[in-house]
C-alpha cells in the first residue's frame, strides 16, 4: 500500500478554530453586533482622542454667549444673553460727587493709569454655537464630548476592577471549596443584604469625592454579581477530566485557577464585563447628578443633566439632548453588543 | 417548616454580624474623625477634642463598636449630626412618604408589566412581539435623570397637570395630588426591564411540555394561558418581586430628589451630602435587616405558591 500512495503528501494542517475565532465569525455574521460595534468602537476612539487633547481640548472656554442658540437655531430670542450684555451700570445714574469725603479720592487718577496701561482685548462672544451653549457659554456639544471621556473612562475601570475582584473571590470559592467558600459566601451574604442604591451611598459617605473614588466605590460595591457566576463556573470546571490531567502532570493550583479553568470561564467573565460598564455608567451618571461624583473642575454627563434641569425651564433645551441623547446612543450601543456578545460566545443559549 | 424558618433565622445572625462589623469599619475607620467634619473649618483643638468625647470616638475600637451593636438592638442611634433630631423619630417619619409613592408604584407596575408580558409572549417573534422588545431597549437606554427632568418640566411646569413638586400633611391630598406625577414616572421607567424579563419567564414556560398537553386536550387557550401558564411563571416573579421590595423602603430617591418628597431616599441623600453618619448608619443596617426578613418571606411564599418546593 505503502508503494501506491505518494511518499510527500503535502500535510494541510487547518487549524480547528478556537472559542474565540469562532465566537469572532460569528459575530461577524450578527449585523445588529457589528453596528454596535461601530458605534462602541466610535465612542472609544472619540473618548481617546479627548484624552489626547484632540478634541474638545477648549471645552472649558466661554467662547459664546450665555445660552447662546444652536447653529440651526439662529433666529431665535435669546433673553438670558440680552440681560447679560444689556446691563450699562455707569451711564444711567450720574455718581455723586464725594471727592471732598471720600478718602481714596487722591489716588483715582493713579489707578485709572495703571487701568490703561493694562491692555484688554475684547472676547468677541459668538451669537450661535453648533449645538448651543450653557449659562457660561461654553459649547455644549465639546462638553458632550468631554463628558464621555469621564463617563466611559469611569465606566470601564470601574467594570474592570469589579470584573478583577469578582473574578478573583469567585475563583477562590469555586476552587477551594469548603472553609474558603464559606468565608466568601458570608461575605457575598453581607453584601447583598444591603440594598445595592444604598450600599454605594454608605461608600459615597465616607470616601472623599474625586474621579478615583467613583471607581473605587463602584468596583468595591459591584462585585458581587461576576462573583456569583464565575463561582459557579469554577464549582463546574473543578471536576472536569482536564484540570485533573493539568493535576497529573504537576500543575501548581495557581496554575490550574487562572492558566486552565480561567480561559474556559473567560466568556462568561467578557459578557459580565460589557454588562457592568453599561451599568456603571449609568450609575456614574446618576451620582455626578448628585454631585457625589465628578469634582467640579470636570464636566461628565451627569453634571451635565444636573445644569440642564434648571435650563429647560427658560426653554433652553440643548444641553438635556446632548447629554441625554450621547448617553442614550452608547447605552443602547454597548446593550445590544453584549446580546450580541452573549450570543457569539455561547452559541447553545439561543 | 418551623424547624425550617428557625435555622433560617439562625443563620441570619452571621450575616447580620457581618453587616454591622461592614458598617462599623466603613463609619468609623473608613469615615475618618468626624470630629473634624463637624467642627467645620474655624475649629481649635479643644473643640475637636470636645466633640470627639461627646460622639464617643477617644474610646478605643472595641468600646465603640460595642456601643453600636447597643444602639442596633435598641433603636436608638441618639441624634442626628446636623439637624439634632433623634434618628428613630426621622426614619419613622421618612418611611411614610415614600411607601405612598412606593407602594402604588409596585403593585400597578407589576399588574402592568405581567399584563403586557404574557400578552407579548403570547405572539412571540410577531412585529408586535418585536416591536415592544425594540421600544423597551431603546427606553431603558435613556437615563432616567432624562425622563424625570423632561416629565417634571412637560407635566408640572408647561401643561401645569400636576403640581411640579411638593408635599404636604395629609395623606389623601398626597396621594392624589402630589403623588401621580412620580408614580406615573416610576412606572414608565420600571415597565420595561421588567416586561422584558416577564416575557422571558413566560416564554420559557410556553414551551414546557405540559402546555402543549393541556392544548392537545382540547382547553380554550385562554385557560391554558391564565390558569397554566401564569401560575408557573409566577414562581420567578415572584423571586424578582422580591429582590425589589427592600428596595422599595429606599424609594426611587431620585423622585424624592427631583418631586422633594420628604421620604427615605431624600434623606439618605441629604446625610449622605452633610456627612450625618448616624442616620446613614441607621438605615443601612435596618434596610439590611428588612431584606433578610423579606428574601425568608419569599422563601416561605414558594411553598405557598409552588408545592413542588420543599424545604430542605
Amino acid at each position: 500500500m505503502s508503494a501506491v500512495l505518494p511518499k510527500h503528501i503535502p500535510v494541510v494542517r487547518e487549524a480547528s478554530p478556537g472559542l474565540w475565532a469562532l465566537a469572532w465569525r460569528r459575530l461577524r455574521a450578527d449585523r445588529v453586533g457589528m453596528v454596535s460595534l461601530a458605534v462602541v468602537v466610535a465612542f472609544l476612539a472619540m473618548m481617546l482622542a479627548s484624552y489626547a487633547g484632540l478634541i474638545a481640548k477648549d471645552w472649558n472656554k466661554e467662547r459664546g454667549v450665555s445660552y447662546a442658540n444652536p447653529a440651526f437655531l439662529a433666529g431665535a430670542e435669546n433673553l438670558e444673553a440680552k440681560e447679560v450684555t444689556n446691563k450699562d451700570f455707569g451711564t444711567q445714574a450720574k455718581p455723586v460727587d464725594l471727592s471732598d469725603i471720600d478718602p481714596l479720592a487722591p489716588r483715582y487718577k493713579e489707578w485709572e493709569e495703571r487701568a490703561a496701561k493694562i491692555a484688554v482685548t475684547e472676547v468677541k462672544r459668538a451669537e450661535t454655537l453648533p449645538f448651543g451653549g450653557d449659562k457660561w457659554g461654553r459649547d455644549v456639544l465639546e462638553k458632550a464630548i468631554k463628558g464621555s471621556e469621564v463617563s466611559i473612562f469611569v465606566g470601564l475601570t470601574a467594570a474592570l476592577f469589579a470584573t478583577i475582584i469578582g473574578t478573583v473571590l469567585g475563583a477562590l470559592a469555586g476552587y477551594w471549596g469548603g472553609r474558603v467558600n464559606d468565608f466568601l459566601e458570608w461575605f457575598y451574604n453581607i453584601f447583598t443584604s444591603i440594598p445595592y442604591i444604598l450600599l454605594i451611598l454608605a461608600f459615597a459617605a465616607v470616601f472623599k469625592k474625586g474621579l478615583d473614588t467613583i471607581i473605587v466605590i463602584l468596583a468595591l460595591t459591584g462585585w458581587t454579581g461576576i462573583y456569583r457566576l464565575v463561582r459557579a463556573e469554577y464549582i463546574k470546571h473543578c471536576g472536569r477530566e482536564y484540570v485533573k490531567a493539568a493535576q497529573a502532570i504537576g500543575a501548581s493550583h495557581f496554575s490550574r485557577m487562572f492558566v486552565h479553568i480561567l480561559p474556559n470561564a473567560s466568556h462568561v467573565i467578557l459578557v459580565q464585563l460589557s454588562q457592568h460598564v453599561v451599568q456603571f455608567i449609568k450609575a456614574e451618571v446618576i451620582l455626578s447628578f448628585l454631585g457625589l461624583g465628578v469634582p467640579v473642575d470636570m464636566v461628565s454627563w451627569g453634571t451635565m443633566l444636573a445644569e440642564a434641569q434648571n435650563e429647560l425651564v427658560i426653554g433652553k433645551w440643548w444641553q438635556l439632548v446632548a447629554a441625554g441623547a450621547s448617553m442614550a446612543f452608547l447605552v443602547t450601543a454597548f446593550s445590544m453588543l453584549t446580546d450580541s456578545l452573549r450570543d457569539a460566545l455561547d452559541p447553545k443559549l439561543k | 417548616m418551623a424547624a425550617y424558618v428557625i435555622r433560617r433565622l439562625w443563620q441570619m445572625i452571621p450575616t447580620l454580624a457581618g453587616v454591622i462589623l461592614l458598617i462599623f469599619f466603613l463609619f468609623n475607620w473608613v469615615g475618618g474623625d468626624p470630629a473634624q467634619v463637624l467642627a467645620g473649618k474655624i475649629s481649635n483643638p479643644e473643640q475637636i477634642a470636645n466633640i470627639r468625647k461627646q460622639l464617643g470616638v477617644d474610646q478605643p475600637y472595641w468600646y465603640q463598636l460595642w456601643v453600636f451593636v447597643q444602639q442596633v438592638f435598641t433603636f436608638d442611634f441618639g441624634r442626628s449630626w446636623s439637624t439634632n433630631e433623634e434618628v428613630s423619630k426621622i426614619l419613622l417619619t421618612r418611611v411614610g412618604p415614600t411607601l405612598t409613592i412606593m407602594v402604588p408604584v409596585l403593585v400597578i407596575e407589576t399588574m402592568l408589566a405581567v399584563a403586557f408580558a404574557i400578552m407579548v409572549a403570547y405572539v412571540r417573534g410577531s412585529l408586535t412581539d418585536r416591536t415592544i422588545m425594540v421600544i423597551c431597549t431603546t427606553a431603558m437606554s435613556i437615563s432616567f435623570l432624562v425622563y424625570i427632568i423632561f416629565a417634571q418640566w412637560l407635566f408640572g411646569f408647561k401643561l401645569g397637570w400636576f403640581p411640579v413638586q411638593g408635599w404636604s400633611e395629609s395623606f389623601s391630598r398626597n396621594l392624589l395630588t402630589y403623588a401621580p406625577l412620580p408614580v406615573m414616572l416610576a412606572i414608565f421607567v420600571g415597565l420595561a426591564p421588567q416586561l422584558r424579563l416577564y416575557r422571558s419567564f413566560f416564554l420559557e414556560e410556553i414551551n414546557q411540555d405540559y402546555v402543549r398537553t393541556a392544548r392537545a386536550k382540547g382547553l380554550p387557550e385562554k385557560q391554558v394561558m391564565m390558569k397554566h401558564v401564569l401560575r408557573n411563571a409566577l414562581i420567578p416573579i415572584l423571586t424578582n418581586i422580591g429582590i425589589y421590595l427592600p428596595g422599595l423602603f429606599v424609594g426611587s430617591f431620585l423622585l424624592e430628589v427631583f418631586f422633594s418628597i420628604p421620604g427615605l431616599g431624600r434623606e439618605i441623600v441629604t446625610a449622605v451630602n452633610r456627612s450625618d453618619f448616624p442616620v446613614i448608619k441607621a438605615v443601612t443596617v435596618y434596610l439590611a435587616m428588612l431584606t433578610m426578613f423579606i428574601n425568608l418571606l419569599v422563601d416561605v411564599m414558594y411553598k405557598l405558591v409552588d408545592p413542588r418546593v420543599s424545604f430542605k
